[in-house]
């Protein structure tokens, strides 16, 4: 445990016990980084067959040699083939419309209730709280059936609304709530301070806080960002083909032939849809670790 | 649970205003229909047709052609997505709104008596019917419901038996003399037989198939269940026991078609139960073993050919249109000769006309056709039942685990039995 | 990352974006909170109203379709006819797996109907709830002990364990379909013969591990923000003090990540209690892999009020297990979340 991170050997005067330190010491390493060693596997073996598959020619599918084999890009032209009927073009472009707005009206709303949540003292905040957090814990079936029939007796299904306000329904609650957590942290001491040195309100808010909050916002923003893109039970059942995002398309990829699963495309759509978020997430990945444990520890 | 005084208003006025606007959406599901389904009888002008989508391009130069010869009554082509649950979907809701932009659309078989129970397509009699001289009679079943024809068979589809032509010279007439053949599978060291039996819409077409084929039948004529019978259980049996003795291999209970033909294609099947689709993977990809030992014969039965499910798509006139007339012979115009023919041959869809799969010019282009005729003409429709969610749910719960040597096929069939009753009870 | 508590938000007054006139200095708190709460109703009005006509408004509707009949058929015309009021009969239909009966009442409903899977459904997804998140709470605890010791390439463990979170599930399902597949990778790898999605164990572990693999990295980080907020004097001290590995474990890594875990714990246990792309992607509920969540969607297209009331038995035993973890088990979100009143002991 931990033994690593913590200094050893206390009674440096005695050599034989040095030495047994120093020898766990070296076999706690040693432990500790098969351990790490594992880990990387563990997560990291199965994203690496996805994009082994995705460059393997359609014929080889089954092939299960560990390295890259009868490596292709026609997957990724097959993916984006419309001829087959699979737009999956089209169903990036959804996801990025769905998540874009959700995100952004998320955003402008919970912006209000985090500063509120954060910064203000009122009644009944707790309730509040309480309430929103409770709300990004919904399960999503129980939205889905009312919806399923309101949006068939109104016309919706199948249209971006349909997809968008439900998505809010989660994305909402966990952007307040992160946020919350963000705004509780900022020192806005500093915009007190900039006022003293004359800043006007305007001045402070735009020289001060705005700076401070944008990495929380932006933070959030991606997380929100990735949680819209990331949903699939709401939008397979009210999304249609026009409008269905990333999720939905690869779920149910066809092939070229009717009944035919096509895996290496599969897998290559799925590179396409994974590649973006993984680079997103290990550039910002101290600020993304940051906010998904926001709410939890502090 | 104590509420803030102030969010309470707001709350209240969110609720509010959502409520009203679905009240003003109309309300829920309703029949009849009878009115509307009198209304606009005669009446011409532009009408839209709605299908699913549309991959080998056979529609929209078909509706060219309607339109270079009708200026006045223009076919407009509303396509559809290629998810069978998102056309339905999409169907429903157009309905349900009493919509008239959907004046023809194509539904696929196992929805027809849904539609038609709801009151949403028009019944073709009297002034609105068709001629059905010369199309598969299991086809307009498949359209019909309680006696009455719904919708117009457009295409159709059937089961075929691909075997291995280097191993067994004649194909197998019945199910008994092919799981004979099954010792030649052993010598050769690979699987016998095998057709779709994961838990799924497949494993409903090939259990209906095994209990029509063996004389049993899945619903009778009045669209009750029929399945405690001596039939259904011996050809539920049938592949219980090929499960048993591994003449079906262990693995086909994870099989769709896709897994059963690499099976087949990769040379460790004898037999494969599968749609004509097969042919042309099998005889031109790459890497298939079978591309020249490829054969066709129809599903082995009891005593002769056995009885396929069947699918494939009708074109229904829905009562909303406003052009009913036009309508009509739109449909009349799918189901001509010349319209069937360039449906075979441009989207490799089985005609619904029996002369066609005859036709020189077709079979040589299509040499599964003759095959095809004898499968679908001893074709039985998937259970006609407007509950068919709940009984293809039936169907495929207790023939899985009747496979699966969960419980013997008696009891899943009686199973099946009470599951499809209590299905169609509900009123 | 800062392991203080939030700083005291209301020592000064805030403006910028929403100005907050305070009264002048001097004026009793009692007033000040009542400003404050004025301004509060303002800027949570948007945040209210939104999840009021995204939540409140679809709970409601479903509560009032639940006693509902669905369409039946008139036997004599074959036609659809309208259900009309059910009173509770949808409810006591589900819990009591009954299902219509030939000429009117009920009967136990057979195996092959949606109704007879209620209990075994609801069975299924506690099964997965309580193996996923023990397994995952083990193996996170045990990932973010490994990323809390300093080795070089900590950054890199660190990065890939974001990886399985950041793969959409129904990417992440088809992937694992794949492997799981008869000729798949995983089945090669281990030199095993195992129809993964073909009987009832093998299935579930399919799901298990494939939702493991997803959402531990969650619980790892979550379970290592925890450990970094554990002074290491502590330790130090406690090794001064002759104290085992185990014993520093149990007496002191254990109860300081607690708060942390038990709120870890709670939001994957609602996750999971939730789970559907996986199954429904992975097995599409065969072999007995059917959620509570999949039952309703299977049941949306059989009839929706029947549906409406069993996604809100659905949603009161997820609401019943948050409380119980919040009331009996010590899990305080909202104190955790909303430190900042009492942030200032």
């Amino acid at each position: 445990m931990t033994t690593a991170s913590v200094p050893t050997g206390m009674r440096p005067q005695q050599d034989a016990p040095r030495k047994a330190a120093q020898n766990r010491e070296k076999w706690a390493s040693v432990r500790t980084y098969i351990s790490a060693a594992v880990i990387l596997i563990w997560c990291l073996a199965p994203a690496y067959w996805m994009v082994v598959t995705a460059f393997r020619e359609v014929g080889f599918t089954y092939d299960t040699t560990p390295w890259p084999t009868h490596i292709t890009l026609d997957n990724f032209i097959t993916a984006f083939d419309t001829s087959f009927g699979n737009k999956f073009g089209q169903a990036l472009l959804n996801s990025i419309i769905i998540g874009v707005t959700v995100t952004v009206v998320s955003l402008v709303i919970g912006v209000f209730a985090a500063y509120a949540l954060a910064r203000l003292n009122f009644r009944f905040k707790y309730l509040v709280l309480g309430f929103i957090l409770g709300a990004s814990m919904f399960p999503g079936v129980a939205l889905i059936t009312p919806l399923f029939q309101l949006f068939t007796n109104i016309g919706w299904m199948g249209t971006y609304q349909a997809l968008i306000i439900p998505n809010i329904s989660f994305v909402l609650p966990l952007t307040v709530y992160t946020l919350t957590s963000f705004f509780r942290e900022m020192p806005w001491e500093l915009e007190e301070s900039a006022r003293v040195d004359g800043c006007t309100q305007g001045q402070a808010f735009r020289k001060v806080i705005m700076p401070l909050a944008a990495p929380a916002i932006f933070t959030t923003a991606i997380l929100a960002f990735i949680s819209s893109w990331n949903e699939f039970l709401i939008a397979s059942q009210l999304s249609n083909e026009a409008t269905q995002p990333v999720t939905v398309a690869i779920a149910s990829f066809a092939g070229a032939q009717p009944n035919q699963i096509p895996y290496t495309a599969i897998m290559a759509a799925g590179t396409i849809v994974t590649i973006p978020l993984v680079i997103l997430v290990l550039v910002f990945q101290r600020k993304i670790v940051a906010g998904l444990t926001a709410g939890a520890v502090k | 649970m104590k509420t803030p005084g102030f969010l309470l208003p707001v709350a209240t006025a969110g609720v509010l205003a959502l409520s009203l606007s679905a009240c003003a959406g109309g309300g829920g599901t309703s029949g009849g229909g009878g009115s509307d389904a009198e209304a606009n009888l005669d009446s011409r002008g532009p009408i839209t047709y709605v299908q699913g989508k549309d991959n080998s391009n056979v529609v929209r130069p078909l509706i060219e052609k309607w339109n270079a010869a009708h200026p006045d009554e223009k076919v407009t082509f509303k396509e559809q997505t290629d998810n069978a649950d998102q056309q339905h979907d999409d169907l429903v809701q157009n309905f349900q709104a009493k919509n008239a932009d959907y004046d023809v659309a194509s539904v696929d078989v196992v929805w027809t008596a849904e539609f038609a129970a709801k009151g949403w397509l028009q019944p073709l009699k009297d002034k609105m019917a068709i001629d059905t001289n010369g199309m598969l009679e299991p086809t307009i079943e498949a359209g019909s419901y309680k006696g009455t024809l719904y919708a117009a068979p457009v295409s159709s589809d059937g089961g075929i038996l691909y075997y291995r032509k280097d191993l067994v010279p004649t194909p197998p007439k019945t199910w008994d003399e092919m799981m004979g053949m099954c010792s030649i599978a052993k010598q050769n060291n690979i699987g016998c037989y095998s057709g779709q039996f994961k838990q799924y819409e497949g494993l409903t077409v090939n259990a209906s198939e095994a209990i029509n084929s063996a004389g049993g039948s899945v619903l009778d004529k009045d669209g009750k269940p029929s399945l405690n019978t001596p039939e259904a259980e011996a050809g539920l049996n049938n592949l219980v026991e090929a499960f048993k003795n591994g003449n079906i291999p262990a693995e086909a209970i994870t099989y769709q078609e896709e897994e059963s033909r690499r099976a087949f294609q990769d040379g460790k099947l004898l037999f494969l139960r599968n749609w004509p689709y097969v042919y042309n993977l099998a005889t031109t990809e790459g890497s298939s073993k079978v591309k020249d030992v490829l054969g066709m014969a129809a599903l082995p039965g009891k005593d002769g050919p056995g009885a396929s499910s069947l699918g494939g798509h009708s074109a229904a006139v829905s009562v909303y249109s406003d052009h009913k007339a036009t309508s009509l012979d739109f449909v009349k115009f799918l189901v001509e000769e010349e319209q069937q023919k360039f449906f075979a041959t441009q989207g490799s869809l089985a005609p619904v006309l029996g002369d066609l799969y005859e036709d020189q010019e077709l079979v040589a282009k299509l040499p599964y056709l003759p095959v095809l005729k004898t499968s679908i003409e001893n074709a039985v429709p998937r259970p006609v039942t407007p509950f068919y969610p709940a009984v293809t749910k039936a169907i495929q719960d207790n023939a899985y685990a009747a496979l699966k040597g969960e419980k013997p096929a008696k009891d899943a069939l009686s199973d099946m039995q009470k599951s499809i009753e209590t299905a169609g009870a509900g009123s | 990352m800062a392991t203080e508590l939030g700083p005291t938000p209301v020592k000064q007054p805030a403006s910028g974006a929403a100005p907050v006139h305070h009264g002048p200095k001097g004026v009793g708190e009692d007033n000040k909170i009542l400003s404050q709460g004025k301004w509060a109703t303002w800027l949570l009005a948007p945040t209210i109203i939104a999840l009021a006509i995204v939540i409140v408004y679809p709970i409601i509707s479903a509560i009032v379709m639940s006693f509902q009949k669905d369409a039946g058929l008139d036997p004599v015309t074959g036609l659809f006819t309208d259900g009309g009021p059910a009173g509770i009969q949808n409810y006591v239909n589900w819990l009591g797996q009954q299902c219509a009966a030939q000429g009117g009442g009920t009967v136990a409903c057979p195996p092959g109907t949606l109704g007879g899977q209620f209990w075994t459904a609801t069975a299924t997804t506690f099964f997965f709830t309580v193996v996923t998140v023990a397994l995952e709470t083990v193996l996170g605890f045990w990932m973010a002990m490994i990323m809390a010791r300093s080795f070089k390439g900590r950054g890199l463990v660190r990065a890939a364990v974001l990886v399985p979170w950041a793969i959409p599930t129904a990417v992440t399902a088809q992937l694992w379909l794949f492997m799981f597949d008869f000729n798949g990778i995983i089945n090669k790898l281990f030199n095993v013969s195992i129809l993964w999605t073909g009987s009832e164990w093998p299935a579930k572990w399919a799901v298990i591990i494939a939702d493991t693999w997803k959402t531990t990295p969650f619980m790892a980080l979550l379970i290592l923000a925890g450990l970094q907020m554990i002074p290491a004097e502590v330790y130090e001290a406690s090794k001064v003090d002759g104290a085992s590995a185990w014993q520093r474990f149990r007496l002191i890594t254990l109860p300081l990540v607690k708060p942390a875990l038990m709120v870890a714990i709670l939001f994957r246990t609602l996750d999971a209690l939730r789970m559907f792309d996986l199954p429904y992607i992975l097995t599409g509920g065969a072999n007995n892999t059917t959620t509570l969540s999949i039952l309703v969607i299977n049941q949306i297209r059989q009839g929706f009020n029947s549906a409406a009331a069993l996604s809100t038995i659905t949603f009161i035993i997820i609401f019943l297990v948050a409380f119980i973890f919040v009331r009996f088990l010590g899990a305080n979100v909202v104190e955790q979340s909303g430190a900042t009143g009492k942030g200032k002991k």
